[in-house]
C-alpha cells in the first residue's frame, strides 16, 4: 500500500489534469484551478522544510566543529539578521517592499551586491573556459570558432562600426543555424517529456516514489 | 464667409462637428468553449472610434436581467476595442447597451439580448491538440505492449550514462567523496524526476564502494525526495548505516548563493567526481569551472539547451536533452521502460517525415501560387491554421 | 619558441585582470559607441506603440540582482514607454528577490509621468507556483492575488475593479532571467492567447527566437543590447547604452583571447610533430 496509494494519486491527478484541458464544464472545469490553488499553497510551506534542513545542518556544523564551521556561523547570523529584519518591516511598515525599511536595507546593501558579485564571476569564467575550449582542433571545431567570432562581433555595436556585414550575419546565423540545432533539440526534448510524463502517470516510471 | 471658414477649418480638423454616434451590429452571445459563466459581448466601431484618444473614450458597456432596465455598468472598454467578455451567472438572460463616449458626449445602442451563458462539454478549439496527444500515446503505449510480449528492443550506447561507475570508481581509488547536483530543477520539473534515476544509481554504487555521496540542493521538495532516494539506494547493497542525512542538505533557494555554496562545498571537500544533472541557468558554468579547476570527472546532464554548450565545454560527459529523460530506462533496461523509448522513436520518426512533407509541399504550393494556381497554398494555409489554434 | 607554449597557456588570472580593465575604462570614462537597432526590438517597441491609450500592460519581473544589470535597464525603459503613452500598469513578479526591482522601478519612473497608485499602476506583489499561478490567472486573478503587494483587497482597487483574468490584459511585458519566459509563452500566451513581449538576459534570449519566428512573442529585446537598442528607441539613455561599450571591448579582448590561444597551439603542436 505504501506505493498504492501514491500511484493512485498521481494517475488520477495526471488524468483530471489533461481532461480538464478538454472539458471546460463543471465539476471539472473548477476541479484544476482549485488543484492549481492547493499546488501553490503546499509549494509555500515546502521553505519550512528547506528552512528545518538549512538550520539543522549548519548547527550540527557549529556544534561538531567540523571544517569550515565558522562560515556555517555566518550562514546562521545572516538567516537570523534577515528574518529579524523582515519580521520588524513587516509590523512596523506599509508593505515589506516599503523603500527606506530595514528589509529593504538587507536587500539594496547586502542581497543586491552579493548576487551581483557572483553574477559578475561569470564574465571572468566564460572568458577562461572560451580560451581554453575554442581551439580549431578539428574542421568541426574551426567552424564552431567562425561562428561565435562572427556572433560575438556581431552582437556588439563595435561590429557595426566594423562592417554591416558582422550584424547581419550574427542575425543570419542566430536565426537559421542556430535555430535549426535548437529545435530538433527542443523537439526531442518535448517528445522525451511526453514520453516520462506517460511512463509517470501509467505507475512505470516510480524512481520519485523510492 | 467667417462662419463658413471656421466650419471648414473645423471639418479639416476632425470633423467634430458631427454628433457622436453609437456603434453599430451589436451582439450578445454565448462565450464558446468555455464553463459557461461568461458572454461575449462584440460591435462595430462608432465612426468617431478613429483611434485618437482626446476625441474618442471608449465604449461603456452596460447590463440588465430585463430589456426595459435598469441598465447597470459592468465594464469599459477602450477605443479601439469590438469586443468585451463579461462575467455572469450561468443560464440567466441578460441585455445589454453599449454606449460611446468621447469628452463632450455619448451615444447608446439599443438594448439586445436575451443572451445566455452555457457551458461546453468539449474546447473545440483545441480538437488539434486532442488528436495529437491520442496519436502520441497511442503509440508510446502500443510500444510498450509490444514489449511486455518480449520482443528485443535495441538502445543505443550513452557514454555519459556508462561512464557513472568509472566516475564513481576512480573518486573511491583517490578517497575522495562524490558530488550530485540537481541545479535549480524543481520537483516537478520531468528532468529533475530523470535525475533522481541518476542519482539512484550513483547512491548504490557509492553505498558499494563505501564512497561519501554529497547533495547539496535548491530546492526543499527535491532535497526530500533525494534523501529518500540515497537512503533507499544505501540499504539495496545492504549498507544503511553509511547514509548520512546532513550530506544530502538544502543551501538555498537563491540561484547564486547556490552556486556559491556548491563551489565552496568542491573547493573545501574537493570531490573526486562531480554530476550535475537537471536544470541548469547561469550557475551552470560557475559550478562546472569550479569543478575542472580541482580537477574533478565530471559528467552533466540537462534539458536546458542554453547551458549545454557550458557544460560541453568544461565536463568530461554531458548527456544532451532526451539522453537525460531516458536515462531510467537506459539504467534499469526494464522492457517497459524501454518500450516507452521506442514509441518516442517512432513518433520522432513520424514528425521528421510530416515535416519533410509539409516543407515540401509548402514550398511547391508558394510556387504554384505565384504560377496562378492556389490549391495547394490554401490546403496547406488550412493545415497551418488548423494546428495554430488551441 | 617557450613563448608560444605560454600563449597557448595563458594563466586565468592574467585573463581575469585584463577583462577587469577592459570592462572597467568604458565604464568610468562613460564611452558612447552609436546602437544599431534589431527587428525584434523594433517589434517589441512597436507592441506597446501601437496599443490603444488606456490599455492595460502586465509587467512580470521575474529576475534578480544578478541579472538586474541587464533587465533592470529593460523594466525602465518599457515602464517609461508605457506611462508615456498612458497605459494602465499592473506588475508582478514570480521571482521572490526580483520584486523589489520593481517596486524600484515603478518608484522612480511613475512619479516622472504623475501616474498614481491604484488608478494608473498596481504591484500585485509575488505568490509561490509560477506555472499554477500562469495558467489560474486565465481564469481570475483574485484566486491567486486576493490582495496587491501591501495588502489591499483587489476589489477596492480603481484599477483592478474589470480586470479578472488574461482577457482584460493587452499585452503582458515578461523581464526575463529564467524559465519562466518559456513558461508565459506555453501557459499564458498558447492557452489563452495573450499578447507577449520578452526582456530576456543575453543568455536566456536565443531560447526565444523560435518563439520570435513562430509569432508566439510579438518582440524580444535580448540582454544588454536590447535594453540599449530600446533606450534609444524612447531617446531615453540609460545603463544599456552605457554598459554596451564596456561589452564590445570584452568580447574584443576575448576574440584576441581565443586567436592567441589557437595560433600558440598550432605553433606548440607543429613543433611535436616535427
Amino acid at each position: 500500500m505504501k506505493k498504492e496509494i501514491p500511484l493512485a494519486i498521481t494517475f488520477i491527478t495526471g488524468l483530471i489534469i489533461i481532461v480538464t484541458f478538454f472539458i471546460p464544464h463543471q465539476p471539472l472545469g473548477t476541479m484544476q484551478q482549485r488543484l492549481l490553488i492547493w499546488y501553490s499553497i503546499v509549494l509555500g510551506f515546502t521553505m519550512l522544510l528547506g528552512m528545518d534542513s538549512l538550520l539543522r545542518s549548519n548547527l550540527q556544523r557549529i556544534a561538531r566543529r567540523s571544517p569550515g564551521w565558522p562560515f556555517a556561523l555566518v550562514l546562521i547570523i545572516g538567516f537570523l539578521g534577515t528574518l529579524a529584519a523582515g519580521i520588524y518591516t513587516w509590523a512596523t511598515s506599509e508593505s515589506l517592499l516599503s523603500l527606506g525599511s530595514s528589509f529593504m536595507y538587507v536587500y539594496t546593501y547586502f542581497i543586491i551586491p552579493l548576487q551581483a558579485t557572483m553574477f559578475s564571476l561569470l564574465a571572468f569564467f566564460i572568458a577562461s573556459a572560451a580560451y581554453r575550449a575554442f581551439r580549431a582542433r578539428t574542421l568541426e571545431a574551426t567552424l564552431l570558432l567562425i561562428t561565435a567570432a562572427v556572433v560575438m562581433l556581431g552582437r556588439v555595436p563595435i561590429g557595426a562600426e566594423i562592417s554591416q556585414w558582422l550584424p547581419d550575419s550574427a542575425s543570419w546565423i542566430m536565426e537559421v543555424p542556430q535555430m535549426a540545432a535548437k529545435r530538433g533539440i527542443f523537439i526531442g526534448v518535448a517528445l522525451g517529456t511526453i514520453a516520462m510524463s506517460l511512463r509517470v502517470i501509467l505507475g512505470l516510471e516510480r524512481t520519485y516514489l523510492t | 464667409m467667417r462662419v463658413f471658414l471656421t466650419a471648414l477649418l473645423l471639418g479639416a480638423l476632425g470633423l467634430p462637428l458631427l454628433a457622436l454616434e453609437p456603434p453599430s451590429g451589436l451582439q450578445a452571445a454565448d462565450t464558446p468553449n468555455d464553463e459557461g459563466n461568461s458572454l461575449t459581448i462584440s460591435w462595430d466601431k462608432s465612426p468617431q472610434d478613429q483611434g485618437d484618444a482626446d476625441r474618442f473614450k471608449g465604449y461603456q458597456i452596460l447590463r440588465s436581467e430585463s430589456q426595459e432596465g435598469p441598465f447597470a455598468e459592468v465594464g469599459f472598454a477602450i477605443g479601439g476595442k469590438t469586443e468585451f467578455r463579461d462575467n455572469v451567472e450561468p443560464l440567466k438572460p441578460y441585455y445589454y447597451r453599449v454606449v460611446a463616449i468621447s469628452p463632450e458626449d455619448s451615444a447608446g445602442t439599443a438594448a439586445v439580448g436575451p443572451a445566455l451563458a452555457t457551458a461546453q462539454w468539449f474546447d473545440s478549439s483545441r480538437a488539434n491538440v486532442l488528436i495529437l496527444t491520442v496519436l502520441i500515446c497511442f503509440l508510446i503505449i502500443w510500444y510498450i505492449e509490444r514489449a511486455k510480449r518480449g520482443e528485443e528492443l535495441f538502445i543505443r550506447k550513452i557514454q555519459g550514462l556508462d561512464a557513472v561507475d568509472e566516475a564513481v570508481g576512480r573518486s573511491t581509488e583517490l578517497g575522495k567523496p562524490i558530488m550530485f547536483s540537481f541545479g535549480l530543477g524543481e520537483i516537478k520539473d520531468i528532468v529533475t524526476v530523470a535525475a533522481l534515476a541518476i542519482l539512484r544509481q550513483v547512491a548504490v554504487r557509492c553505498a558499494q564502494h563505501g564512497t561519501e555521496l554529497l547533495v547539496p540542493n535548491w530546492d526543499p521538495l527535491v532535497m526530500a525526495a533525494a534523501q529518500e532516494t540515497v537512503q533507499q539506494a544505501y540499504s539495496e547493497p545492504g549498507r544503511p548505516d553509511l547514509y548520512k542525512e546532513g550530506n544530502v542538505s538544502f543551501l538555498t533557494s537563491d540561484q547564486f548563493g547556490y552556486a556559491a555554496g556548491v563551489d565552496g562545498m568542491m573547493l573545501r571537500q574537493k570531490p573526486g567526481a562531480v554530476f550535475f544533472m537537471g536544470y541548469f541557468y547561469a550557475e551552470a558554468l560557475l559550478m562546472s569551472e569550479t569543478g575542472h579547476s580541482i580537477g574533478a570527472i565530471q559528467i552533466a546532464g540537462t534539458t536546458a539547451i542554453t547551458q549545454l554548450p557550458f557544460f560541453i565545454a568544461s565536463c568530461d560527459y554531458t548527456l544532451i536533452g532526451e539522453e537525460m529523460l531516458a536515462a531510467s530506462c537506459y539504467l534499469k533496461k526494464d522492457p517497459q521502460m524501454l518500450g516507452s523509448l521506442k514509441g518516442e522513436d517512432f513518433v520522432k520518426a513520424f514528425l521528421i517525415v510530416g515535416f519533410a512533407l509539409a516543407a515540401l509541399w509548402g514550398t511547391t504550393g508558394h510556387l504554384l501560387f505565384k504560377a496562378g494556381h492556389p490549391w495547394m497554398q490554401g490546403v496547406f494555409q488550412a493545415v497551418k491554421n488548423w494546428f495554430v489554434t488551441g | 619558441m617557450k613563448i608560444f607554449e605560454k600563449i597557448a597557456n595563458i594563466d586565468s588570472r592574467i585573463i581575469y585582470l585584463l577583462l577587469l580593465l577592459v570592462v572597467l575604462i568604458p565604464l568610468v570614462f562613460k564611452l558612447v559607441l552609436p546602437i544599431n537597432l534589431s527587428d525584434p526590438v523594433k517589434q517589441a517597441y512597436q507592441a506597446i506603440e501601437q496599443l490603444p491609450e488606456g490599455s492595460v500592460v502586465m509587467f512580470s519581473v521575474d529576475y534578480d540582482a544578478s541579472s538586474a544589470p541587464e533587465i533592470q535597464p529593460m523594466l525602465l525603459a518599457t515602464l517609461r514607454h508605457a506611462f508615456s503613452k498612458k497605459h494602465k500598469v499592473v506588475l508582478l513578479g514570480q521571482w521572490a528577490l526580483g520584486l523589489p526591482f520593481g517596486e524600484i522601478g515603478l518608484n522612480e519612473v511613475a512619479p516622472q509621468f504623475n501616474a498614481r497608485y491604484g488608478v494608473d499602476y498596481v504591484n500585485l506583489g509575488y505568490r509561490p507556483g509560477y506555472r499554477a499561478q500562469m495558467v489560474g490567472l486565465g481564469r481570475e486573478i483574485r484566486d491567486f492575488y486576493a490582495t496587491d503587494y501591501k495588502g489591499t483587497p483587489l476589489d477596492q482597487i480603481p484599477l483592478m475593479q474589470g480586470i479578472h483574468n488574461y482577457n482584460d490584459i493587452d499585452l503582458l511585458v515578461g523581464l526575463e532571467a529564467g524559465q519562466a519566459g518559456e513558461e508565459w509563452i506555453q501557459f499564458a500566451g498558447a492557452r489563452y492567447g495573450l499578447n507577449i513581449i520578452i526582456g530576456a538576459t543575453g543568455v536566456i534570449a536565443p531560447d526565444m527566437f523560435h518563439y520570435m519566428q513562430a509569432r508566439q512573442i510579438r518582440g524580444l529585446i535580448g540582454g544588454l543590447q536590447g535594453a540599449a537598442e530600446y533606450e534609444t528607441m524612447i531617446n531615453h539613455l540609460g545603463t544599456g547604452v552605457a554598459g554596451m561599450v564596456a561589452q564590445s571591448w570584452a568580447h574584443l579582448l576575448l576574440l584576441g583571447f581565443i586567436i592567441a590561444g589557437n595560433v600558440g597551439y598550432f605553433v606548440v603542436r607543429r613543433r611535436k610533430q616535427s
